[in-house]
């Protein structure tokens, strides 16, 4: 059986422009601030959490390939440097041939809206700048010039449980050695047409944008002492299955917890979209991270932001497992659990050579 | 569990096609199409989706819908939901079930790909949010529906199976990938059986994208031709069901063709544009030809991305000559965009039917319009109708965003 770790994670969310910003919000527990946009033709303002302006130039934008691209590939670029951070200083990885998963839900919204507004204006002026950035493909392959060593690159669209399946594939990439190490990201940007989607979904839920990034890796002495442990099936939602069902179904393939375990889960917008994942986790009774309360409706940057936050929560020694729960919007559901690497969940000690 | 992966198959299992269902510009399904394909027909004409009277171009390959959808296990109030990507969609994968003889089942993936989804839903909203914001109506609907994921859950419901969705974004890539990466599941062991495709629906935003970076022929789509000026966009989806060897013959299913080579890379050079030289698709050709154990030598017929643009074909016609050696002289190469454009997220599977075809029926698609050969071509483009001996052929398809992908395909018999 191939054994895959986790080598770095990376984010960038209305926190801020690192982990450690991720971090500082769930530990102060409070709701980010949120701030306005305003939608053409409303005097009425839509409520939305947005990234903030970076602290520091980001050094990346030099780069001639990021010079008009969005802020999805802003946040995308960020997060995975930050996610690779870790490897690129070691030696041995120096070589390494990355692969590279984008997942999107809504993607290159701004620049999309931008081009289509252009177009219905005048098409005889709508820009060939913008166009080529309104492709669900154009982060991805941003991040891939950026990093230059690529072997293998796919962007994924769907509702944000495919970002796991973005990782079982990454690990699956890794398995059949196609790929040295592989960078699994999760973005979305936002603007008032998300707000004003959502807003016909779930008034409660409060859009926000940003990127999250996981990098793994085979070699358990390249990565920061985490392990991916389980990744349940792709739980669909059908005619034959519905959303509890398929939650519940997931839940099930996790197993029972232990102690010393976490669940970081995709509620905390509203009790009517919670009500699902609610009930799939009724038996939980361990600590969990209730992410949404804290970041909103962060779409496919929202489950990359948990699976951050769940090998964060082990990475600073907090848990020695942590179950990520995804019940998507129109998909699927799905779970997975990462593991301390140097800790036996059966015996409940720590047994890796990596110090705890 | 998606993990632990299952163990590899010590031997990967043969991948058989046992289904495929197609609708472009040329008609719907298998019979009219390969008619179509094996005139070289040319199926553009005024584009009436959407206003045009300001573009460049003003031409398309535009298909023209049922107005009864077959029967399935959709709802009417589901099938009056589709737009006409997801209506596509439906008709390509129903025409394969049937096909196969696939009957309901639980765990089967869908692998699909497409650039745009439900994008003409997506302007809608655009438009009814900007120009009657106080109006609401169907809103709601199209926010959720616009969503590829949403499109593909109706293709499970329609047919009565499910499993895990895959949609693969790769651009115009996006087809070709989505088969390859069936292709892979079933070879790693991860499924049985597959249900891929792509497709992609016009719509007034990419149009306009195309129109906007001036890559639209103004005349006539000439893929390969040193005259060319551009491509020209159609719409459309395709669908095969692959199985493993095992599994079909277990079952006495008819075998349509065989997957048996796929890769995929990424080009770093631009955004828009290929690399010069054609490295990442020189790449591709020459690993999928590894991972099929075959030679440039022994493949019958190319079926080349080939968009018509000036950059595309430069680039694709010097990676094909490299590849292929001293094969190149007599290697029959086309480029099908020629007669139903350019379908983006539904090229590479519409494509691989298009192979299927080739296989099977033992012709080459030709371009009608062709006339003059680029420099850059060391390899004889088909412009004739013409039958053949095929027994392996391989699909190329490349992508804004640079993923290249190539797939080999051979005849059963």
């Amino acid at each position: 059986m191939s054994r895959i770790f986790v080598a770095g994670l990376g984010a960038v969310s209305p926190a801020g422009w690192n982990v450690a910003a991720l971090r500082g919000a769930l530990e102060k527990g409070e709701p980010l601030p949120t701030q306005t946009v305003v939608r053409p033709g409303w005097t009425k303002t839509l409520p939305v959490r947005l990234v903030p302006p970076p602290a520091t130039k980001l050094e990346f934008l030099a780069h001639p390939r990021l010079r008009r691209s969005s802020p999805i590939t802003h946040y995308a670029a960020a997060a995975t440097l930050e996610a690779l951070a870790g490897l690129r200083g070691k030696p041995a990885a120096k070589h390494f041939r990355l692969g590279v998963i984008a997942c999107l839900q809504s993607g290159c919204v701004q620049y999309s809206c931008r081009f289509y507004d252009e177009t219905l204006k005048n098409p005889a002026t709508a820009s060939p700048l913008v166009f080529p950035e309104t492709v669900h493909a154009a982060p991805t392959s941003h991040v891939v010039a950026l990093l230059e060593n690529v072997a293998l690159a796919y962007s994924l669209v769907g509702d944000p449980a495919i970002f796991l399946q973005g990782v079982a594939l990454g690990a699956q990439w890794l398995a059949e050695n196609r790929v040295d190490a592989c960078l699994v990201f999760g973005a979305e940007e936002t603007n008032w047409i998300v707000a004003d989607a959502f807003r016909h979904l779930d008034r409660r839920a409060i859009v926000t944008g940003g990127a999250g990034a996981v990098c793994l890796c085979r070699d358990q002495n390249l990565s920061i002492g985490i392990e991916l442990a389980a990744i349940t099936d792709a739980q669909p939602f059908s005619a034959r299955q519905n959303p509890l069902q398929a939650a519940q179904a997931m839940r099930a393939q996790l197993g029972k917890n232990s102690a010393g375990e976490l669940l970081c889960d995709g509620t905390g917008v509203s009790p009517r979209a919670d009500a699902t994942e609610n009930a799939a986790w009724r038996d939980w009774s361990g600590d969990r991270i209730r992410s949404k309360a804290i970041w909103g409706e962060g779409l496919m940057a929202g489950a990359a932001w948990q699976c951050v936050a769940a090998g964060d929560a082990l990475a600073q020694k907090k848990f020695s497992a942590a179950n990520v729960s995804l019940v998507g919007s129109t998909q699927q559901a799905i779970g997975a659990k990462f593991v301390r690497a140097d800790f036996d969940l059966s015996a409940g000690a720590p047994m890796g050579n990596i110090p705890s | 569990m998606l993990f632990p992966l299952k163990p590899l198959p010590a031997a990967p299992p043969r991948v058989v096609i046992t289904g495929a269902g197609i609708i472009t510009a040329l008609g719907r399904g298998w019979k009219l199409n390969t008619q179509g394909f094996r005139e070289g027909r040319r199926a553009f004409r005024p584009v009436t989706h959407f206003d045009v009277s300001r573009q460049r171009v003003k031409i398309a390959a535009e298909v023209d819908l049922p107005e009864i959808l077959p029967a399935t296990k959709l709802t009417p109030r589901q099938l009056a939901r589709l737009d006409g990507a997801g209506k596509m969609l439906l008709l390509a994968a129903h025409e394969a079930w049937l096909q196969s003889g696939w009957t309901a089942a639980e765990n089967i993936p869908l692998v699909l790909g497409t650039t745009a989804g439900g994008m003409t839903l997506g302007e809608a909203y655009y438009r009814q949010a900007i120009h009657q914001p106080g109006q609401h109506r169907q809103q709601a609907t199209r926010a959720i529906q616009y969503q590829a994921q949403v499109q593909a859950r109706a293709v499970f419901d329609a047919l009565g199976f499910s499993g895990p969705t895959t949609i693969l974004s790769n651009a115009c890539a996006s087809g070709g990938n989505a088969i390859g990466h069936a292709f892979e599941l079933i070879r790693s062991g991860q499924a049985e059986r597959v249900v891929a495709g792509g497709y992609d629906a016009l719509g007034e935003l990419v149009f306009s994208g195309f129109d906007s970076l001036q890559a639209l022929s103004p005349t006539t789509c000439r893929p390969f031709d040193a005259h060319r000026d551009g491509l020209a966009l159609g719409e459309g989806a395709a669908i095969l069901n692959l199985e493993t060897l095992a599994h079909a013959q277990r079952r006495g299913a008819e075998i349509l063709g065989e997957v048996t080579g796929y890769a995929t890379a990424i080009d770093q050079h631009h955004l828009t544009q290929p690399h010069p030289q054609g490295n990442t698709t020189l790449q591709v050709m020459q690993q999928a030809c590894a991972n099929a154990w075959v030679t440039a030598e022994e493949i019958d017929y190319l079926n080349a991305h080939g968009t018509g643009t000036v950059l595309n074909d430069a680039s694709e016609a010097l990676a094909i000559s490299e590849w292929a050696g001293t094969r190149a002289a007599t290697l029959p190469v086309s480029s099908t965009k020629a007669s139903i454009g350019h379908l983006l997220g539904g090229a590479g599977a519409v494509e691989a039917v298009v192979c299927l075809m080739t296989l099977r029926e033992q012709w080459l698609p030709p371009e009608m319009e062709f006339e003059t050969p680029d420099p850059a071509c060391r390899f004889p483009i088909v412009h004739q109708m013409q039958d053949a001996r095929v027994n392996l052929v391989l699909s190329n398809s490349f992508g804004f965003g640079g993923v290249n992908a190539s797939l080999i395909f051979r005849r059963w018999a």
